[in-house]
């Protein structure tokens, strides 16, 4: 599904981001593919709001349109996979 | 307002450095003594400030989100970063997942660093405590926690500077850093640059860009957040009134309600209570009932009033009545009380928030709703927001902008003077006013739109938190301001009556108004004395508004000249400033087809105000009202039907 379908509260884990420069520009918000945001907000036909911890980003609904993302069911989980050494 | 400082021997250039809207403007008032713009939204640096600390100099940079050349703006904060001695970064404790991208974007360019990890008090209201110390250790450079607004943990700051030291690195691309910087003989920041696909350091080496920036931009996005998760002590996420506030602010139901609210607020303050009250203080009794006889009386002992001298001095123009009196007396109360309301905007991060409300209303006309800011902006000084227009993400849309403020925002200085002509023209005039120049602006936008190449960026923005904002903070820029506005206004006034005068005493003026005859008596049905208010135009439009409340008009001839009038370019100062940021191929342009169109939507208005005098009994204005409300039904149908499903 796409960003702009989401509910509002619903927790989705980001799948992909269509430009480069969009994705260059999220990953620095905060928000990478496999992160994990809730939407805070829809504004009717308008933006979407998601949020990260204390971050809030509002993303234009055609941006949202190609934003592939899944829904996430158990929500007390860290916004990235544990890779690192 | 950049402030200049010399150059000393021996002097560090360090720089502040971090991203939009984290406090390194108040870092820096703090650190300098001197004043920077302090907003709640990102862009407000747009010059760069300079101060001294010590024999220390401090450089105060636009905010950015990485290293890197995508904006005009990147490209000089990364100049400065990789070339300073030593850089502050200042990093919002309440956004710590975020702001920590730069921080490793630093780290991996190996600068000389200390962090500012500032507002941490928000960040403790937020329920969002950060753990200072685990955060110095994790990163390898000192980390002082700050409030700068409150100048709390400055000289702590200052203490630890010569701490400063290039942070913790992974091992493996600190080597193929060190490796490429041999190489090509450049830092280990332009290094990480190349690598990273920058284009402006690629050219200066002559080599192909490296493709390695989503994969190094993904890892050190995962570090960060690693990091973040480790030293922020406990989340508890506190839903406080700011946050639903802020809420409110963006769900239409009630977003719309609460922009009116505050729209009526505005004007209740700026266009009753400044514009009447204390303009008639100001200017009726103040400067007209006690400066400008005073000036005559005194005068009237050496210089004969209808000699040459006399009018250039005292007469209609003059430089020490006229002037004077629309200065201090109309103008400047007028402006500062839009600064003040313009300041509060700014420091609250209410701005962001309508520019998400407006987002789907202004794509038509080519732009996201970021550019809502700047046109807001506009209200207050076109030519401040003309240069704001930087904060948007394409030339287009900076081209679309530029144009829509010069063309069809009127500043303070105008705005106030519209309302005041149409404080005595009633509610049907006002109404009619804000529709013509509200379909002036989307029409001009959507042709831009249709016919300028290339797209418009979608909209993605990172919201500030709602904030109360700071009196002092507030009071100081709007002081700030109005007293930039006057310094620059003035000498510009006393040109343009010194040049209107001139042309009265040289007998020019009247050949000028019979030259300019078939375009106002004409085409405006205005008379030929108006001509005068057009020539002022051309320097400031609000001057040549405040000569039309001097011409005996009827009520139709007001409306027709102050809506020409606001169409108009703005004033030397915006011409100058779309010249500098447009270049001359496209303000050349520009320039003209304002004037055209003011004069055509001016001149349609005349004309449609002299055919429904035609028929008796008529209410002029509002039966315009319903023609152009039937025009712009009849459009949005129409393109509703062009709108593939």
């Amino acid at each position: 599904m796409t960003l702009d379908s989401v509910k509002r509260g619903q927790r989705v884990k980001i799948l992909s981001i269509p430009d480069d420069m969009i994705r260059t520009q999220a990953i620095r918000f905060g928000i990478a593919e496999g992160a994990v945001v809730t939407c805070r907000e829809i504004v009717p036909a308008g933006p979407v709001v998601i949020s990260l911890h204390n971050q809030e980003i509002a993303i234009g609904r055609k941006l949202a349109k190609n934003i592939m993302v899944e829904a996430v069911v158990s929500s007390p989980e860290k916004a990235l996979p544990d890779k690192i050494e | 307002m950049g402030k200049k400082a010399g150059f000393v021997e021996g002097a560090r250039y360090m720089v502040l450095a971090g991203n939009p809207n984290v406090g390194k403007s108040a870092l820096f008032n703090a650190l300098t003594g001197l004043y920077a713009d302090v907003s709640n939204f990102p862009g407000t640096t747009v010059n760069m400030c300079h101060g001294r600390l010590g024999k220390d100099i401090i450089i105060d940079t636009p905010g950015i989100y990485g290293i890197s050349s995508f904006t005009a703006e990147e490209e000089l904060a990364a100049g400065l970063i990789l070339s300073s001695h030593l850089v502050i970064n200042v990093i919002d404790a309440a956004h710590l997942e975020r702001d920590l991208f730069l921080t490793l974007h630093l780290i991996d360019c190996g600068v000389p660093m200390l962090i500012a990890l500032n507002m941490v008090d928000e960040a403790d209201l937020c329920g969002l405590p950060v753990d200072h110390g685990l955060l110095e250790d994790l990163l390898g450079v000192p980390v002082v926690p700050t409030v700068a607004v409150e100048k709390k943990g400055i000289i702590q700051l200052v203490e630890r500077l010569p701490e400063a030291r290039p942070g913790k690195i992974e091992e493996l691309l600190k080597k193929r850093l060190e490796r490429l910087a041999g190489l090509y003989d450049i830092s280990r920041g332009e290094a990480l640059l190349l690598l990273e696909g920058d284009l402006p350091v690629a050219e200066k080496l002559g080599v192909v860009p490296g493709m390695e920036r989503h994969d190094l931009y993904r890892h050190r996005r995962e570090r960060a957040n690693m990091i973040a998760a480790s030293v922020i002590r406990e989340e508890t996420r506190v839903d406080n009134l700011a946050s639903l506030l802020g809420r409110l602010t963006i769900r239409p139901l009630t977003g719309i309600p609460i922009l009116l609210v505050v729209l009526g607020a505005i004007y209740l303050l700026v266009g009753v209570f400044f514009a009447q009250t204390v303009v008639q203080f100001t200017e009726g009794i103040i400067m007209q009932g006690y400066y400008e006889p005073l000036v005559k009386k005194l005068l009237s002992g050496y210089i004969d009033p209808a000699s040459p001298l006399g009018v250039i001095l005292s007469g209609q123009f003059g430089l020490l009545t006229m002037s004077v009196t629309y200065l201090f007396g109309l103008l400047a109360p007028l402006v500062l009380g839009f600064f003040l309301v313009i300041s509060t905007l700014e420091d609250t991060g209410y701005l962001p928030r309508i520019a998400i409300l407006v987002d789907r209303s202004v794509s038509p006309l080519g732009l996201n709703g970021l550019a809502v800011i700047p046109i807001i902006l506009g209200f207050g000084c076109v030519t401040m927001a003309s240069i704001t227009t930087r904060l948007l993400h394409s030339d287009r849309e900076r081209l679309i902008a530029i144009f829509l403020l010069a063309l069809a925002v009127p500043c303070s200085a105008q705005l106030a003077l519209v309302t005041a002509v149409l404080a005595g023209l009633g509610p049907y005039y006002l109404i009619l006013f804000i529709l013509i120049i509200l379909s002036v602006m989307v029409a001009a936008g959507t042709v831009l739109s249709r016919f300028l190449p290339g797209h418009s960026t979608p909209l993605l923005v990172d919201l500030p938190p709602l904030r109360l904002p700071r009196l002092k903070n507030v009071l100081t820029k709007a002081l700030i301001r109005s007293w930039d506005f006057i310094k620059e206004a003035f000498p510009i006034f006393l040109g343009g009556a010194l040049f209107l005068s001139l042309l009265k005493v040289t007998g020019l003026l009247y050949l000028l108004q019979t030259l300019m005859e078939p375009l106002t008596v004409g085409w405006l049905d205005l008379p030929r004395e108006s001509a005068y208010a057009f020539i002022m135009g051309f320097i400031r439009r609000d001057f040549g508004t405040a000569g039309l409340l001097s011409l005996p008009l009827q009520p139709e001839q007001q409306f027709v000249a102050l809506v020409t009038l606001t169409l108009f370019v703005p004033c030397i100062a915006s011409v100058m400033v779309i010249f500098k940021e447009r270049g001359w191929r496209q303000a050349i342009i520009i320039w003209p087809v304002i004037l055209v169109i003011a004069f055509i939507v001016g001149g349609t208005v005349a004309r449609l105000f002299d055919l429904l005098g035609g028929i008796p009994g008529v209410n002029k204005p509002v039966v315009l009202i319903g023609l152009l409300l039937l025009l712009l039904a009849g459009l949005l149908v129409l393109k509703g039907r062009e709108r593939p499903v």
